[in-house]
């Protein structure tokens, strides 16, 4: 089982690549549907 | 003196105060020329022109007073109300109603802060189309499609029991599957049952976690879930890649298959068809994870990098234009979607989709797991017994028997 637990570890080390890799790239799925001086009435 | 002469200062103040006061609290509408009549309609002053309304109007039209049209009716020289606004006259430019149905409709020339693909659709009509199916019947016929799948694989081993090897098992093993093959299948199997987890978790966390464990837990643990859902998928889609151009030549169809699957791949009564290294039965099931698990990614992908894909515009177009609605009586698919309504539809087949999928693996991990007596192993340690490979992949054992025994290529030569 040892294919097993190599793809486990896999997923995880993928799963974190895409994590952190999409933030590197500077995509952000917040940044794309607002803008950063919003009028907050208060705060 | 001093005293008196104080006083009058003082009542002075207050008769100036008391007049300023009752200035203030008239209505604007108070020095117009406002008929006691109701059948007079009142007319506020105004320059010649101008047909704006006014206060004044507004508040008589509150007290319930009728307002003159005269002065919009000059401007325009038209004795009938403006087009479109018969019921409004003149009582204002634009009712709420017609704002927000300008804004439904997309008609209302706005302007908005955010500056998102999105941003500039504030009311969806769609929307709650969407909500309903996501929580109606995608909801329960997606129950119903996994609980029935479950429900006869149950009855089916109950019936059926577990596929046993027939003959004499030899203690000889063959090779089935490389490490390479067992770690891209175990990488694609081990993440499709977290996306699987994860997304159940989402689709029915409103029904049915959040009245059990309050909204306070499945917020932090749909947090959590939504985190691995969209991250794990990288795993998902890489796996997906390896396993289709490692097996993808193997999985072609073959004449075999026919005659596999009118047997029915031999599920009931003895003897099994013969077949290669896959049967019929997972030439369907790997077709069917390379194609759902393939449009499962892409309209994933679709939701990871919102509004950066058009998916169902265009598709719902070509349909269109194949005449696709027309074969079952239906109107033709919307091609002008917004934003948000392409994401509403890329939602709802990832999850039809991916129910459709899952069914169709709870038959594999079945009939790899209990179904099937030494179908396990062939995933697990990558060797199957030889009884077992002659029996289900007899083509396939009989190849791979007859290069093991083989002479090596130099002995044969020497004739020894």
């Amino acid at each position: 089982m040892k294919s097993f637990l190599l793809a486990l570890v896999a997923m995880a080390v993928i799963a974190t690549g895409a994590y952190y890799g999409l933030h590197e790239v500077g995509f952000s799925a917040a940044e794309r549907t607002t803008v950063g001086n919003n009028v907050r009435l208060s705060d | 003196m001093l005293r008196l002469r104080h006083l009058v200062q003082v009542l002075a103040l207050i008769c100036c105060a008391t007049v300023v006061q009752a200035q203030s609290v008239r209505p604007p509408g108070a020095d117009t020329a406002v008929s006691t009549d109701n059948n007079t309609p009142v007319q506020a002053p105004r320059e010649a022109g101008d047909a704006t309304p006014t206060l004044a109007d507004i508040l008589a039209r509150q007290a319930g007073l009728d307002v003159s049209d005269d002065a919009r009716k000059a401007l325009d020289g038209s004795e009938a109300p403006p087009p479109g606004v018969e019921a409004l006259g003149t009582r204002g430019p634009a009712s709420d109603a017609d704002l927000w149905r300008g804004l439904r409709f997309d008609t209302a020339d706005i302007s908005t802060q955010a500056k998102g693909p999105a941003a500039s659709v504030l009311v969806q009509d769609g929307g709650m189309w969407w909500l309903n199916f996501r929580q109606g019947p995608l909801q329960e016929y997606g129950l119903y499609l996994l609980g029935g799948t479950l429900v006869l694989l149950a009855l089916f081993f109950l019936i059926r029991g577990r596929i046993r090897i027939e003959g004499p098992k030899t203690g000889r093993k063959l090779e089935r599957f490389k490490a390479v093959e067992r770690f891209s299948h175990w990488l694609l199997a081990s993440s499709f049952i977290l996306l699987g987890l994860t997304g159940l978790y989402s689709l029915f966390g409103r029904k049915v976690l959040i009245p059990a464990f309050g909204h306070e837990a499945f917020a932090s643990s749909a947090t959590v879930a939504k985190w691995i859902h969209d991250n794990v998928s990288w795993a998902f889609m890489v796996a997906l890649v390896l396993i289709f151009v490692m097996w993808v030549f193997e999985n072609l169809p073959h004449k075999t298959d026919i005659k596999w699957l009118l047997k029915g791949g031999g599920i009931f009564g003895k003897g099994h068809p013969p077949a290669w290294k896959f049967n019929a039965g997972q030439k369907l099931i790997f077709w069917s994870v390379v194609v759902f698990g393939a449009s499962i990614s892409v309209s994933g992908l679709s939701m990871l990098f919102p509004f950066q894909f058009h998916l169902f515009s265009p598709t719902f177009a070509m349909l269109n234009d194949w005449g696709v609605p027309g074969w079952f009586d239906l109107a033709p698919f919307p091609v002008d979607l917004t934003p948000q309504e392409e994401m509403q539809y890329a939602q709802l087949w990832h999850a039809i989709v991916a129910l459709v999928l899952t069914a169709i693996i709870f038959a594999h991990i079945y009939i790899g797991t209990i179904g099937m007596e030494g179908a396990f192993e062939a995933m697990g340690s990558g060797e199957v017994e030889e009884e077992w490979a002659k029996e289900h992949h007899s083509l396939w054992a009989e190849e791979v028997i007859g290069k093991r025994d083989a002479p090596p290529a130099g002995a044969q030569a020497k004739g020894v």
